[in-house]
């Protein structure tokens, strides 16, 4: 048996344990579920130590002698208080810190979430579809603002905006089943050539 | 101390984050984030990634300790977590190592297999919830068939104007309900930052004292 052969049928094992809970709960899944949340979080626990912890503490401390570096490092560590009753608190300190990004959030969070939009918003309604689009946008708007009953002439423009959004919903589904489907091609694909033509070969 | 310092450092730091979003100046562009900011978060994330070990590490343990429903599976948790660790930091992450192969051979094909069961799900949920119960649930129905038809061979068979239609479908409807709720999420977002900016939004805190 080549090494190939034998990688490939460690991955198909591990993709029929995984296929099996369409059948059933079972014990393979279970393990294999397990084994997927230990090997990921070893993954990403090998992973900041190497690109993260070597490079921005480890390195810049040791060997360029930033020594200032080791604030922020000791502020880390007090991430792990979080588990004690009485030095929980502690932990406070840098959850702080990673959360004066918010300020940037605001104006940022102005240009690119309200104020491009809106710009793309108003164009010149040249077109049909950009009249469609126009009023869509109104109308979804709308549909969210509670401020007014949605009663006569204006609960039927709003209304407007529960059919674009059932529109919107359905192409997201539809492409979110799409690529799912194609994972699940790839998956069938790798066990017919890459597992079963090898075996018969 | 305990809650006073950690607001102000929130609503001080923030402050300064707001004006580095609107002034070019070198104290704030280069000093406060190049010099300072990226080089302290990056000390600060990888004890981050530590509690996320130290927390599922206890769940399971606890787990095992008080023979809760199905604790033999956390075996298979703490050992695959131990050999990927081992693996990677004796062996090192290079291709070829027993930790790239760990990887590809068993974490990728389960990680893709695990969403592409999501498919079924979906289907089976789509099924029941979709059952064309009234106009709306139609609409959505009908969006959702066009565009997964569009994607497919068959679809052009059909008629070769579906995927033109699918096409309008994402291009038009489908950007207005977007472009509306985008609006809606950035104005909801906005506020709550505002609210943690100035102290009014504690929660991310914790409790206690």
């Amino acid at each position: 048996m080549s090494f190939e052969l034998f990688s490939n049928l460690v991955g198909a094992f591990f993709t029929l344990c995984i296929f099996s809970f369409l059948y059933k709960d079972n014990p393979f899944y279970q393990a294999a579920e397990q084994m997927l949340v230990g090997i990921s979080l070893g993954y990403g626990l090998v992973y900041t130590y190497e690109r993260v912890f070597v490079p921005y503490v480890y390195q810049t401390i040791a060997i360029k002698h930033q020594f200032v570096l080791i604030i922020p490092a000791l502020l880390g560590m007090l991430y792990l208080l979080r588990f004690s009753r009485k030095l929980g608190w502690l932990s406070r300190y840098p959850i702080a810190f990673s959360m004066m990004g918010v300020g940037m959030g605001v104006p940022m969070g102005i240009h690119a979430a309200i104020l491009v939009q809106m710009r793309q918003a108003m164009v010149p309604i040249e077109t049909l579809n950009l009249f469609l689009i126009f009023i869509g946008t109104i109308a979804v708007l709308l549909y969210f603002f509670f401020s007014k009953a949605h009663t006569g002439v204006y609960g039927k423009f709003v209304n407007v905006g529960k059919w674009y959004m059932m529109i919107g919903f359905g192409a997201s589904f539809g492409l979110t089943v799409m690529a799912r489907i194609s994972l699940l091609i790839g998956r069938i694909q790798f066990l017919v050539n890459d597992v079963f033509q090898m075996i018969i070969k | 101390m305990k809650k006073t310092i950690p607001l102000l450092i929130v609503i001080l730091g923030g402050l300064i984050w707001v004006a580095w979003a609107f002034s070019p100046h070198y104290v704030l562009q280069e000093v406060f984030y190049n010099q300072f900011y990226l080089p302290w978060v990056y000390a600060m994330s990888s004890f981050a990634m530590l509690l996320g070990v130290l927390s599922l590490s206890m769940m399971h343990s606890a787990k095992i300790k008080r023979k809760a429903p199905k604790w033999q599976y956390s075996y298979f948790f703490f050992a695959s977590f131990v050999i990927t660790c081992l693996a990677g930091f004796i062996g090192g992450t290079q291709k070829g190592g027993l930790f790239m192969w760990m990887f590809e051979n068993v974490q990728m094909p389960m990680s893709a297999t695990m969403f592409s069961l999501l498919a079924f799900y979906m289907a089976s949920a789509a099924y029941k919830a979709f059952r064309a119960r009234s106009p709306e649930a139609t609409v959505l129905l009908i969006a959702a068939i066009v565009v997964m038809l569009a994607q497919v061979p068959l679809g052009v068979q059909i008629s070769r104007h579906l995927p033109t239609f699918s096409q309008w479908i994402l291009d038009v409807p489908n950007l207005a309900s977007k472009r509306g709720i985008m609006l809606g999420v950035g104005l909801g977002s906005v506020a709550t930052s505002l609210k943690i900016l100035l102290g009014i939004e504690r929660s991310y805190l914790g409790g206690g004292d």
